[in-house]
This record gives C-alpha cells, structure tokens and sequence, in this order.
C-alpha cells in the first residue's frame, strides 16, 4: 500500500478538558495502537482533525513530543468545524492526520535561554515547548514565557503558570490588555513585557506565537534588544486544505506555511509579514 | 432520540424553490427518515405555527400580513434558512422597490382597494435574524439536501464561495463568452447551480446573484 | 525525427494503442474550440482548422489545408487527466457505537494516450509532476492518473497572438519527455519515439526513414511557430513592487472569476470539501479545483487575507512568475497564453508585467 496523506486514521477523545467557555482541549489516542507507537512529533507541529461530516481544521498540538501517553489539541472555538469539536465528549471518535509542518528549533536552542512569547491562544502551539523544557531543563538556559491575552479571563491554564513560575531558572510574566480587579499580573500589550525579561539576547531564542500584528511588534522589540533576526522564530497561520504542501490555500510568498512552516526564522518571512493581501 | 422538526414556509414566490426539494425524488425519503418534515404545504403536511428545529423559508415579504408571519416563523424555529432568490433578495417582485408603487396598483389592477400590499417587496433577512441564506432562482435541489445534511451532522452547512465560471471550468465547458462572444454573467455570479447554462451553450443569467461577498453561512 | 508516417497510415497508430489498451485521447472541436477527448477516429481530428486567440478572443476558422494539428492550443490543457477538477479523495462511515472507517477512493484510470499535446503543456506537466509527485508528500491520486498516461507530442507549427513560449524557453518544439513526438508536413508524421512505450508502439507502424526534405519541410514549418507577438521577462522582480499603483488598475478590470487559474496549465490550488451524506453515517472527503481568485480560498475563521481583485491578482501573479522560482526551481508559466485568451476581461499578464516592473 502506498502511504495516503490525504487518509485520516482514527482517533479516541480520552479526555476532555474545558478551559474556558470557548477553549478546550481535547486529549486524544490512536484506535490503533500499533499506529499511536510509530506516531511522532516535534513542538510546534499540527494536525488536521477530522469531524465526521463536518470536514478538517488544522490544530497545533499542544503535548510534549515524547509523552508518547496521548496528543493533546488546545481548541478555540472559531470557525465551523471546531465549532462542532466543541460538542464532542470523551470516548467519541474523531479522524486525524498528522503530524505536518515544521516546528520550533528546540535543537538549535539547547544550552540557550528560551523566549516564548505568545497573544491571544498562541499559547497553545507554544505550550508543548515549556513541558518540553521543563522536562529536560538542564539543557536549556533561561526560561522566560510571556503571555498576553486581551481580556484577563482570555488567559487560561493560570494554575499552570503558577507551576511554571517556580520552576527553577524562569520566569513568567503575563499581561492583559484590559484588566480588573484582582489582577495581579501588567496591563497593557505583551511587547511591554519585554524589558522585564531577563534573558542574554547573544544567547537566546525566541519563539512567538500569537496574531501577526502582536508577532511583528514583538519581534521588534526583540530586535531592539538586541536578539538577532535569526534567533527570532515565528508560528503562522493560513487556511489549510491538505497540510501536505499541495492544496496552495496557505501559500505565503515563496512557501506553503504547511509543509515549509508553520513555523519560521524571521529572516525567512519579513518581507511579507503584515503585508496586506497575504 | 426524536427527529429534528422541519417546517417548510412560503412567502410571496413561485414556488419553485420548494419544488427544487419536492424534485429530490428518492433523496427526499431518505430525508424524511433523518428528519420530521412536520409542515410543507405543498407536500401536503399543515402544521404551520408548529415548533421546530429547522425552518426552509421562501419568498419575499410583501404584506403586513407577511411581516407579522414571518416573526411566527422565527420565532418559532431555532434555525432558519432562507432559500431562493425571493427570500434572499425580494425577487421579481422587488423590481417594483425601484418604481411607484402605487401608480403601479392604480394603472394594473380595476380594484387595487382590495390590495393589502406593501410598497416594497423585501428579503427575509431585512425582517428577521436569518442563520443560512441559499441563493438561486431556484436553489439548487442538492445545495438544500447538503444544508440539511450538514445540519442533521451538527455542523454549520458550508457554502461554496466561488463563482460560476469556477464550476463551468471543473465541468470541462468551454466559455461561451470567450468562444462565441455570447454574453454570460458567469464571472459575477455566485457558484451553486453548477453551470447549467453554458452547459448547453448558453450564457449564465445571473440566477445565484452577485458573488463577492462572504454571505450568511460561513459564521 | 528519423521516421516517417504517412498521413493515410495514423490510422494504424490508433489500432495500434488500442491493441496495447490505451483509450486514446485527441483534439476536436466542440462549442467552437479545440478540446480533448475520446478519439477513435482521425475523422474526428480538426483538419484544416486554425485557432485565432486574442485577449478574450478564441475563434476557430476552416482553411483546406489537409494539416491535422495547425492550431496552437486548446481551451484546456491536458491538466484534468492527471490533476481531476473534481474527485472523491476518501469516504467514512460512520458505525452505531460512533467509529470511523476511513476508506481511500483511489481511482483505477485506464491507460490512456493523448494525441497531440503541445510543448507548454508538457512543460506544465513536469511542472505538476514536480509539485504532486517530487515533493515530500506524494500524491496517489495524481500519480494514479499520470501513470496511466501515454504521452504522443506534437510540436506546434502555428503560433497564436496570445503564445509566448519562446520567451519562457518552453516551446513551440517540444523540450520535456514524450513517448512518441510528432511533426506535421503535408503528406504525413515525423515521429521519433521517446520511451521504451513509445519505441514499441513505433515499431508496430508502417514507418519509412524520414528524407532530408522531408526534415526540412518540418524544421520548417516549426520555425513559423516561434514568430510570437508576446514576451514575458525571465524573472520580473514582483515581489519588490508589491506597492506598485499598476495593480490597482488591474483589479479594476479583473472579474476574479478565476478562468486564469483554471486554463492555467500549472495551477495547482484544490479545495476539500466535506459531503455528508443524507443517511447521516456516511460522508464524502472531495477535492475541487479552487482558484486564488475565489474569497473562500484565503478565508481563515472570521477573516479574509484577501477580499478583492487587487490582491487576487497580485497574489496569483507574484506567486507564478517569482514565487514559483524559489519553489520549484523556474517560473510557473510556460507561454501558453490561455490565461489571456480566455480571460472574459482580455488581461494579458505580459502587458501587466510591463506595467509592473
């Protein structure tokens, strides 16, 4: 049989989790158990997910690459499919293909202060990075995670912050763009954050994730700091029809964000970042 | 658990688009066991203040007796579907928005006294919140049976958003404007009948209205 | 081009791929164009019909020459054979306790031989096979029909005003693999073959040694087809003129139809679309051509990176004539000049180019 990456293969919800009243995840595993073993991914990599009659959205996968346990999918309500995804309840069947696109340099990164600056629920494709580097935390530098949301109740997994937070050598800090009372953390926009953060720009490596307009602006913050362009890595985001490269729906200057991306050295894309019309 | 309800309203039209569905032949029984067609007039099932999931609405608004109905409708529905160019647009009928009106009445008809007309024939949505608009003029027999078919999964239907000459292309016609100098309105129209027209020859007239425009499907 | 078939022996081409179970493919004329389709006969060839393509313009008009293949092109190229405008990529079915069986619809085509493919389509071929096929991620479906293909060439003797292949170093003669590759003159073929299909099919024809004169009536004959009123820059700069005032003034012309796309031989953007089926178990994954063109095709939950003509065609033309050469090695066109003929708004993408850089 020749490989299909057009065919879905099934998939199990073994945990449902609700984050927030438009945000959930969803914690899924292979029926085949065979295939859930040969399944690996790297941080910042996606699946497409399948709902039955509904159709396909690409979603960044959320989990550490080596809990092999289950792939975990931070969902935002937004569109029609993942509208429907949000119906679905533990033990129900769904179809996934994956994993597709390239992900953060967490190679590249070892024995280097790591950066994960996100906005809005660009936290989720980032997440799997901080588990990623807890887990193997002498081999990173600095920790720094900076999240900002635009309402504070935007901002979700606030325990797990917490937990982050007092891990050893990172810092967290959090900002939201209208805030009450009970707040304990900035307002404002996440590029204030920046000159909070603790980190050697000659030897780091930030990872951004969020709307392009928040990304654009932090990167120059970044740059302002000193953090060469090369060393700013950024998640985009397209319409994906196949995820494989060939449907052209993500098409992005000179590359398919699919397959070339979703994420990106700076260098590689500055020249259309927020440029209307692509 | 029991069947979603579905209501078939008419307003003013020709009944063409609930003809469209009538025409599913088989696909039309296959639906009736996925779902409770529990008022359609024109098939025959009156139940028409009835409560039900889905509501396919045809026609335009012409009188006050219309506008009061359609509030009924909406409000006895949870979701509500306009199809054809009547319920989306006003139809035929809305040419006279553009002229008197009345002058009209007067210069037609021996009694326009009986007449209870508005001086304006509008679409659905002008009246009240609408979550699906099919276009056409009819719709599209499968583009009906899809939207229920989507909505029976729990999924919002998805509604192509390309133009004519995008479906006349996939179908392997030659453009009859190009080759003939025929006129067509493919290159405006929204997608949906599947290139009847240049089919056989013959220019598209514009029966899916002007595309351009991400319309009330995609939320 | 050492053989020679005579005009009254073609006949014994066609028998000859039936007998190898080929369904043979060929030009004639339907709704006042060259389109391909089932050939059984040479009868149905256009013989002695010539193309005249301007922007907006296809007319077909009869001359008595007795040449089979003296048109440039047809309204489609031979892109719906391997890249189908329309297919079924996979069905599931859904069972009581809510599983999912997956099951490809893989397609079974017969073997098929198009007659008469020109050199920009053959360029645009290697082009799709390039981006379905020599990439990371292979394409079944394509591969299931372009493995299915026999390719029989023919190099153009007549060159519409809309053709440009000269400039983009694609045509008229042809340049990228065949299996069999023909040149009209009067009285017949030269053919040469250029695979082990295409020399065993030669072998079965009543061929003679090509003459001298004959070769030269044929080198001939091509050399009127490289005298082309168009031209396209190797690789215009467009991305550095992402801002220029000139695309403005083509979206304003452009209908966003999508037509370009379409009869465009290297166009490759397809869209899924989910078909559930009425019975509520089953459902339908298909492909469809899709267009840069369409509002759909940028639309990502709630927005539309691109909503109007300007940045359709921006996107579609920086994308073929520059993105195309950090992505796939060369531009993504090959001259045939279908996207200005059959453009409803006659835009003619050399002239824009001008305009642009």
């Amino acid at each position: 049989m020749k490989p299909n990456d057009y065919l879905p293969h099934e998939v199990q919800i073994v945990a449902r989790v609700q984050e927030a009243p438009d945000i959930f995840t969803l914690r899924l595993r292979f029926t085949d158990l065979a295939h859930h073993a040969r399944y690996h991914f790297d941080a910042g990599q996606f699946n497409m997910l399948y709902l039955h009659g509904v159709g396909e959205v690409a979603i960044s996968i959320a989990s550490d690459p080596k809990d092999t346990h289950l792939i975990d999918h931070t969902v935002r309500v937004v569109g029609r499919v993942t509208k429907a995804l949000a119906q679905l309840q533990t033990g129900d069947y769904l179809g996934l293909r994956g994993p597709f696109g390239r992900g953060w340099p967490m190679a590249a990164a070892q024995g280097r202060d790591v950066l994960l600056i996100t906005g809005g629920l660009g936290c989720a494709p980032v997440v799997s990075v901080v588990h990623y580097v807890l887990r193997r935390r002498a081999h990173y530098a600095r920790l720094v995670i900076m999240q900002g949301v635009k309402h504070t109740h935007d901002l979700i997994w606030r325990r797990q912050y917490d937990t982050w937070a007092a891990a050893p050598n990172t810092q967290v800090l959090l900002t939201a763009d209208q805030t009450g009372q009970g707040w304990p953390f900035n307002t404002g926009l996440v590029t204030q954050l920046i000159g909070q953060a603790q980190f050697d720009p000659a030897n780091a490596v930030a990872m951004l994730c969020g709307p392009e307009g928040m990304m654009r602006a932090t990167a120059q913050a970044l740059q302002e700091r000193g953090l060469p362009d090369h060393d700013i890595w950024l998640s985009m985001e397209r319409n994906m029809h196949c995820a494989v490269g060939h449907c052209g729906h993500c098409q992005f200057g000179s590359s398919f964000i699919c397959k070339d991306g979703p994420v990106y050295p700076l260098p590689e894309i500055s020249h259309l970042l927020g440029v209307k019309g692509f | 658990m029991p069947l979603p309800t579905v209501a078939v309203h008419k307003f003013s039209s020709c009944d063409g688009c609930q003809l469209a569905l009538l025409n599913a032949g088989e696909a039309l029984l296959q639906l009736a066991q996925r779902v409770n067609i529990v008022h359609f007039a024109e098939a025959g099932m009156l139940a028409e203040t009835a409560l039900v999931d889905i509501a396919l609405v045809e026609g335009s608004i012409n009188t006050n007796h219309d506008v009061q109905r359609i509030r009924e409708v909406r409000a006895n529905s949870r979701y509500l579907i306009t199809m054809g160019a009547c319920a989306t647009a006003g139809g035929v009928q809305a040419l006279r928005n553009l002229q008197d009106a009345q002058g009209w009445h007067q210069a037609i008809y021996a009694h326009p006294e009986y007449l209870d007309s508005l001086d304006t024939a509008t679409a659905i949505a002008q009246h009240v919140k609408v979550d699906l608009e099919l276009w056409g003029c009819p719709v599209n027999t499968q583009q009906v049976l899809q939207a229920l078919s989507s909505l029976v999964h729990g999924a919002t239907p998805a509604i192509p958003q390309e133009k004519v000459c995008a479906e006349c292309k996939r179908r392997g016609n030659v453009c009859v404007l190009v080759s003939e100098g025929k006129p067509c309105l493919g290159p405006s129209t929204h997608a949906g009948c599947g290139a009847i027209c240049p089919a056989f020859g013959r220019g598209c007239y514009g029966c899916y209205g002007p595309q351009g425009v991400i319309y009330a499907g995609i939320p | 081009m050492n053989h020679f078939l005579a005009r009254e022996d073609f006949p014994h081409l066609l028998s000859a791929l039936t007998q190898a179970g080929y369904g043979c493919v060929g030009p004639q004329i339907r709704q006042g164009a060259i389109v391909f389709d089932h050939l059984h006969s040479v009868t149905q060839l256009p013989q002695g019909w010539q193309d005249e393509q301007q922007p907006a313009h296809y007319r077909l008009q009869q001359t008595d020459s007795p040449y089979w293949f003296n048109w440039s092109n047809g309204a489609s190229a031979i892109k719906p054979y391997t890249f189908a405008p329309q297919e079924n990529l996979w069905t599931v079915q859904r069972d009581q306790s809510g599983r999912l069986r997956f099951q490809a619809t893989l397609p079974q085509p017969q073997k098929t031989a198009i007659i008469g493919v020109r050199a920009c389509d053959l360029a645009a071929l290697a082009l799709q096979d390039q981006h379905f096929l020599h990439g990371k991620h292979v394409d079944p479906y394509y591969q299931a029909r372009r493995e299915s293909l026999l390719l029989i060439g023919v190099n153009c003797t007549h060159a519409a005003a809309t053709c440009f292949c000269v400039s983009t170093g694609d045509g008229p003669d042809i340049r990228q693999p065949y299996d069999l590759l023909l040149s009209e003159i009067a009285a017949g073929f030269l053919l040469s073959s250029g695979s082990t299909a295409g020399a065993t099919l030669a072998a079965q024809l009543p061929l003679t040694p090509a003459s001298d004169a004959q070769q030269h009536t044929a080198q001939q004959r091509m050399q009127a087809a490289t005298q082309q009123q168009r031209h396209l820059p190797a690789k215009p700069p467009l991305f550095a003129h992402l801002d220029h005032p000139h695309w403005q003034t083509v979206g304003a012309r452009c209908l966003a139809c999508g037509n370009c796309t379409s009869v465009c031989p290297t166009c490759f953007c397809h869209q899924a679309v989910e078909i559930p089926d009425l019975d509520g178990d089953t459902s339908r994954h298909e492909r469809r051509w899709d267009s840069c063109f369409q509002p759909g095709h940028s639309y990502i939950h709630g927005w539309q990176i691109r909503s109007n003509a300007t940045d359709y065609y921006r996107q579609w033309l920086t994308h073929k004539l520059a993105g195309w050469h950090e992505q796939f090695g060369r531009s993504g066109c090959t001259g045939c000049g279908r996207c200005i003929s059959w453009c409803p708004a006659g835009i003619d993408l050399t002239a824009e180019v001008e305009q642009l850089v």
